[in-house]
């Protein structure tokens, strides 16, 4: 195994290895394909480096554990404005999530709606290649367009392009109430047009789920704000005003330990309620709607293929856990030569979680 | 500013390429005539000018497609172009280029409010794509303030922001999709009306990629819906550094406002010269917006009212109308012409860590002594996009020079505190050359492989972004 303490020393680690690499944080994201090779454990790259809450910019090592990160951002009233989720539950994994981790997998919550997803909050990286060359992009400021934005290509490449040493966002301050608006027994087609018109008014609604029959309407802020804005939106699509754990939506609590394989769909907002119905139809034993409908989990017997149930609705679907299926969405062929043009230039050798995309 | 030395050998085909050119396109739509062409010879960095050697003006994805592959084909370099109004030169020809315009790309293809995005072709100016929505109370947030005439094209080159993006971010947090052609003329849909990419972010990487890596035709952008209301403040300070503290503080505190914009005396007194927006006279004025409902933005602008007293304002005016509103944001929309009646001047972009902004704004001041040229501060302080506008005569022998080396110092200065180059207006050519102030040679080398990927014969816009001499053995 190897576990570099410095950027210096995974470069070094790196270019004067010759085999296949895996890259481990605390391995809570098994996301994609096994991966053979070596470990190496991002574990020693790991602290705050800077954290200026008057700038709203945290930067931290890749390897720093989560839970440190958000513990530090809410001890000045801060948090990760795209509310990345805890997927140990569906991998049944133990470790810590590390920042690192988060970036890799683009992971982000239900807040995604309204404050966009890692990527979008993400303004900075270092990696080292696969040559062992370190590049750094983008910085600490949160408008910077400066040459080509690797910032976005790294977050959701899955350590397929590069080993994140560093990472650098934009925060947000926390708010200081929450409230829910909930809908109860709705079909999932007009959960969907409740959540659109919930989405499509000035509320500023930042979380919009449809889970067990339950329609849920999230709105943050200022106390007052939050008041006023539940009580128009119970005017303007019905509900009551409710306590209710998000978590079970961000970290898909109520499927995540359950037998079966789990499929994540993202597609446009109003095909939702068609592709819940067909994965129904296709044995889907549970559907939870994410993003106003945008982000459709499904629960489904092992080795069942839910892909085929999009037909001809645009979009992708990720066989987050289970076997026997691409894990990612085959792309275009045009996409896919890009994507592996790119992945040629990155880690020629092809050695960096190799595999772990398709 | 140097340009590449134009290929004389595709020079001397271009009778030939004309030919080929006018076989996929309308015959208005080829323009080869030297005078004509010079209506294209430069972008709002009219400072260089050189005027292309074939301009076309595709109606079509298609006829996007067919002219790159031409180009391809015949090995001639391709700039593509929005409605020309680049602070960085990022549309400015070389002689031995085809000018691709987009600007008969204008129409809205699709509207849809239930999910909450409209695809547009890439020529359609920002603010008619808001306007297109604007009857049901949506709009589309990124706002540069060439908004009127930009297209939609160059705000994704660029990665355009504005002074809106604070809350809504900039133009790639609110781009879906796009509609791509390659250099080899290969038409491609990257992204869409759903989220997220299904493998690597090519949407992400495109934009702001300064049509480097393709030209696009289509775009879907997030539409949102308008809050109930907005309203400013206007806190006057009698220095800069109290003023860049209250920034700072007012982040802090947990309310965002949409909007942080700062000008300093300089810019106060040429906006209120120019339109009499009835600005006090003092060092520096911020203007900080809020939105929501009327209950809900005297909650915000209590907090924030109560936080510019900490620092002993000289002047604080909360809107008490429209028309207050539009008075206080009148000056700083203005602003950039206001002082152009005052002077010529260069425009930089370089973005800081707000907590940097004190020592920056006081390093400008003494440059500003050295170099003997005024300087005017107005900026996006919420996010530390500085906008310094120094002050030069065009007709005066040298002063450019004099002018670009001292915005050569600013930018290095914005580097060092932790910022970067630029925060949305792009590279270009203007700042083409300080890439290796940011970036090391590696930094650099692994943006170029990008390139070689998407466009491996370096031709689409290729003499922007990078240093010269790093990009050479690849352009030649």
């Amino acid at each position: 195994m190897m576990k570099p303490t410095s950027e210096v020393d995974l470069a070094e680690a790196i270019a004067s290895t010759t085999g296949p690499v895996r890259i481990v944080g605390g391995d809570t994201r098994q996301i994609g394909n096994p991966v053979k090779g070596e470990v190496l454990n991002t574990s020693g790259l790991s602290g705050i480096t800077l954290y200026e809450p008057g700038a709203l910019t945290m930067v931290a090592r890749a390897g720093t554990p989560l839970m440190e990160i958000e513990a530090a951002l809410a001890a000045e009233g801060q948090r990760l404005p795209f509310e990345p989720s805890d997927m140990r539950a569906i991998y049944g994994a133990s470790g810590q999530s590390t920042i690192g981790g988060v970036v890799a997998t683009n992971s982000s919550g239900p807040r995604r709606i309204q404050a966009g997803a890692c990527r979008d909050s993400l303004i900075g990286v270092r990696f080292v290649d696969g040559q062992g060359q370190i590049v750094k992009n983008g910085g600490r400021v949160m408008k910077n367009v400066t040459g080509y934005d690797l910032v976005k290509l790294m977050a959701g490449s899955h350590g397929t392009l590069g080993i994140l040493t560093e990472v650098s966002f934009k925060v947000s301050p926390a708010p200081e109430a929450s409230s829910t608006v909930m809908v109860e027994g709705l079909s999932d087609t007009d959960a969907v047009t409740a959540m659109s018109a919930a989405l499509g008014s000035p509320f500023d609604v930042n979380g919009v789920a449809h889970i067990n029959g339950r329609t849920v309407i999230r709105v943050e802020g200022l106390d007052g704000l939050v008041k006023y804005r539940a009580a128009k939106l119970v005017d303007k699509i019905g509900g009551v005003v409710v306590d209710f754990d998000w978590g079970a939506v961000q970290n898909i609590g109520d499927i995540a330990g359950r037998e079966g394989d789990i499929w994540r769909f993202s597609v446009k907002p109003s095909d939702g309620p068609k592709l819940g119905a067909a994965l129904r139809a296709a044995g889907a034993t549970e559907v939870v709607y994410d993003w106003g409908g945008g982000l459709i989990w499904a629960l489904s017997p092992k080795g069942d293929d839910m892909r085929s149930a999009m037909g001809s609705i645009s979009g992708n679907a990720t066989l987050i856990r289970g076997e026997g299926h691409p894990v990612f969405q085959p792309e275009a062929k045009e996409i896919e030569f890009l994507n592996t043009g790119l992945r040629a230039k990155f880690d020629p050798r092809n050695i960096l979680n190799a595999g772990r995309m398709g | 500013m140097d340009l590449p030395k134009p290929n004389s050998e595709i020079i001397a085909r271009k009778p030939q390429i004309v030919a080929l050119l006018q076989v996929v396109l309308p015959d208005d739509a080829v323009i080869y005539d030297e005078h004509e062409v010079k209506a294209y010879e430069c972008d709002a960095l009219a400072s260089y000018r050189c005027p292309p050697m074939i301009v076309v003006l595709p109606s079509s994805t298609e006829e996007v497609a067919a002219v790159l592959k031409i180009c391809h084909a015949e090995g001639v370099p391709v700039v593509p172009r929005g409605s020309g109004t680049s602070l960085a030169g990022g549309a400015l020809p070389t002689a031995d280029s085809v000018v691709l315009g987009v600007s008969k790309l204008n129409k809205a293809l699709e509207i849809n409010y239930d999910d909450r995005y409209i695809r547009v072709q890439s020529g359609r100016t920002n603010l008619s794509v808001t306007g297109a929505v604007e009857a049901l109370d949506f709009f589309y947030a990124p706002d540069p303030s060439s908004q009127l005439a930009c297209a939609i094209a160059g705000n994704i080159a660029m990665n355009s922001g504005g002074a809106h993006c604070l809350k809504y971010g900039v133009t790639t947090n609110n781009l879906l999709g796009v509609k791509m052609v390659t250099m080899e003329g290969e038409v491609m849909d990257i992204g869409g009306a759903h989220l997220d990419a299904a493998s690597y972010d090519l949407l992400g990487l495109i934009c702001g990629s300064e049509g480097q890596l393709g030209v696009v035709t289509e775009a879907t952008l997030r539409i949102l819906h308008k809050p109930e209301g907005a309203r400013p403040v206007l806190i006057g300070y009698d220095s800069n550094e109290v003023a860049g503290a209250c920034v700072s503080d007012i982040i802090q505190a947990g309310v965002l406002p949409v909007a942080i914009e700062f000008m300093d005396r300089p810019v106060i007194r040429a906006a209120e010269n120019f339109v009499g927006a009835g600005y006090p006279d003092v060092e520096a004025l911020l203007i900080v917006e809020v939105e929501g409902s009327e209950a809900e933005i005297d909650e915000q602008l209590a907090l924030i009212t109560e936080i510019a007293k900490r620092h002993n304002p000289v002047e604080l005016r909360e809107s008490q109308s429209a028309g207050e509103s539009a008075a206080i944001w009148a000056g700083r929309k203005v602003a950039f012409g206001a002082m152009g009646q005052i002077s010529d001047y260069m425009c930089l972009d370089g973005t800081i860590p707000v907590s940097q902004l004190p020592l920056v704004l006081g390093r400008i001041t003494e440059l500003s002594e050295e170099y003997g040229l005024d300087v005017g501060n107005v900026f996006h302080a919420g996010d530390g996009n500085m906008h310094p506008l120094i002050l030069y005569d065009a007709n005066k022998q040298g002063d450019l020079e004099t002018c670009e080396k001292m915005g050569a110092e600013i930018l290095k200065l914005c580097v060092e505190v932790g910022g970067c180059l630029t925060g949305e207006h792009g590279v270009g050519i203007e700042k083409r050359d300080l890439m290796t102030t940011q970036y090391t040679d590696v930094d650099i080398e692994c943006q170029l492989r990008v390139k070689d990927v998407f466009d491996a014969k370096w031709l689409l816009n290729p003499a922007k972004v990078f240093p010269l001499a790093a990009t050479e053995s690849r352009r030649t």
